[in-house]
């Protein structure tokens, strides 16, 4: 899109979704919500009501009462009939995120999710899944590149994150994990 | 109201489990299990609320989320016996410098083996509440059972005093798993109404999988065995009172307190 829109000829919605898509994920300043798979669709209601469907990565997330107020705070130019709205199904995987959020993460110091290994798509079987557990991902180094990485834990700094370790440059990295 | 029970049930043991999983906050063995709890309770807590806001719509009668964590009183909670034990074994008393990590892995081992089954037949709920809650909530607990799966295998398979206690805490905890097979008034009539899946039916699927496990983590293994605890019927043991003492004294203290 254009940077010199002209608010005039602009429709409401898609000026919506322009203002949107600057806002950012609260935990990874460097991608916008939308390149995340949070925004699932933005809508123009019958009485000039501007409504955003969100959805939670994890269901504990703490960023998501920010995240609504970030939304409501971008689109306020839009007038006061902004309502944000949760919904859960289809659960949110990190198939989501757009090629662009990925290497935006990279550049970040993040290294990307791999592959999908927590969807029911990916493994439907329980036991599958904890007889691959010992299958664990081929994860780049964010910082130098090296495919010699361990895990240090399964979890990290949030919930989506797993914390690595790069045996060549022997920095520690955040690892966002495929869900 | 079978319904709301059987939301309440699952958002009980959701909610009891992620708050006796948080004590290790601050106090976590090593710095990266420390965190690994913290979001284990993290996600437990967030399953709850999704859980405990569909309950509360349902119910119509100005009940919330908050008001089912806080307000209500042990007997009123539907949680499985075994998620509300501290962590260390029975003969310690309540003692927190005596926690046993051990025991905190048996516990999450046990519970989310059976909650990765039955999340994934929840998916197929007539209820499309629960089942986007199911789906939502298989992917967090499929990483739950991952991690107290690697760490059952480390210390079954690790020193003497690792698989002693990691088989202490295996035979203290087992029993409580009886009450998974026996369906509340409130599961079976979820059942028929097509709500829930019937719990007795994973039996056999769980002893498969935990079998698995502790193979490979060469503990020894024996189902079906104990008697039977009563907790999803509002019978609990002692320890309940006590944790809801703690979580709940803030709202109570400050009922309309808001951040």
């Amino acid at each position: 899109m254009s940077t010199s829109v002209n608010a005039d000829m602009e429709t409401r919605l898609a000026r919506a979704t322009r203002l949107l898509a600057t806002v950012t994920d609260p935990e990874i300043p460097v991608v916008s919500l939308d390149e995340m798979g949070i925004v699932r669709g933005v809508f123009e209601e019958a009485d000039g009501g501007i409504r955003v469907v969100i959805t939670p990565t994890y269901s504990g997330c703490p960023a998501m009462t920010q995240i609504e107020d970030d939304i409501r705070a971008v689109l306020q130019p839009l007038g006061q009939k902004i309502t944000v709205e949760t919904q859960l199904s289809p659960a949110w995987t990190t198939d989501w995120m757009t090629s662009t959020a990925k290497e935006k993460l990279r550049a970040y110091g993040i290294a990307p999710p791999s592959r999908v290994c927590g969807s029911a798509a990916a493994q439907p079987q329980v036991m599958q899944f904890i007889r691959d557990a010992a299958v664990v991902d081929a994860v780049d180094c964010p910082h130098c590149g090296s495919a010699q990485t361990v895990e240090a834990s399964h979890f990290g700094s949030t919930p989506c994150k797993a914390l690595y370790k790069c045996l060549s440059c022997q920095e520690p990295f955040d690892y966002f994990k495929p869900f | 109201m079978a319904a709301v029970d059987y939301w309440l049930h699952l958002a009980d043991n959701a909610l009891v489990l992620g708050q006796r999983n948080a004590e290790w906050c601050g106090h976590g063995p090593i710095l990266e299990e420390d965190i690994a709890m913290t979001n284990n309770s993290l996600d437990l807590i967030g399953q709850a609320r999704m859980l405990y806001q569909v309950a509360a719509a349902r119910l119509g009668d100005g009940s919330t989320e908050d008001s089912l964590a806080y307000f209500r009183d042990p007997q009123a909670f539907k949680n499985l016996t075994l998620l509300e034990l501290p962590h260390h074994g029975p003969l310690v008393g309540y003692a927190v410098d005596n926690r046993d990590y051990a025991v905190t892995i048996v516990r999450n081992f046990l519970y989310s083996a059976l909650m990765a089954l039955v999340w994934e037949r929840l998916q197929a709920s007539k209820d499309a509440d629960m089942a986007a809650i199911a789906a939502k909530s298989l992917k967090e607990t499929r990483y739950h059972l991952r991690h107290a799966h690697d760490w059952l295998i480390r210390f079954g398979d690790g020193t003497e005093v690792s698989a002693q206690r990691a088989q202490a805490a295996l035979d203290y905890l087992l029993p409580f798993t009886q009450e998974f097979w026996s369906a509340a008034p409130y599961e079976q009539a979820a059942v028929d109404a097509g709500l829930a899946i019937d719990v007795r039916s994973l039996q056999a699927e769980w002893e498969q999988l935990v079998a698995h496990t502790l193979e490979v983590a060469k503990l020894q293994f024996s189902p079906r065995t104990g008697y039977q605890t009563q907790g999803k019927l509002g019978q609990h043991s002692e320890h309940l009172s006590y944790l809801l003492g703690e979580m709940q004294s803030l709202a109570r203290a400050h009922p309309e307190g808001v951040w």
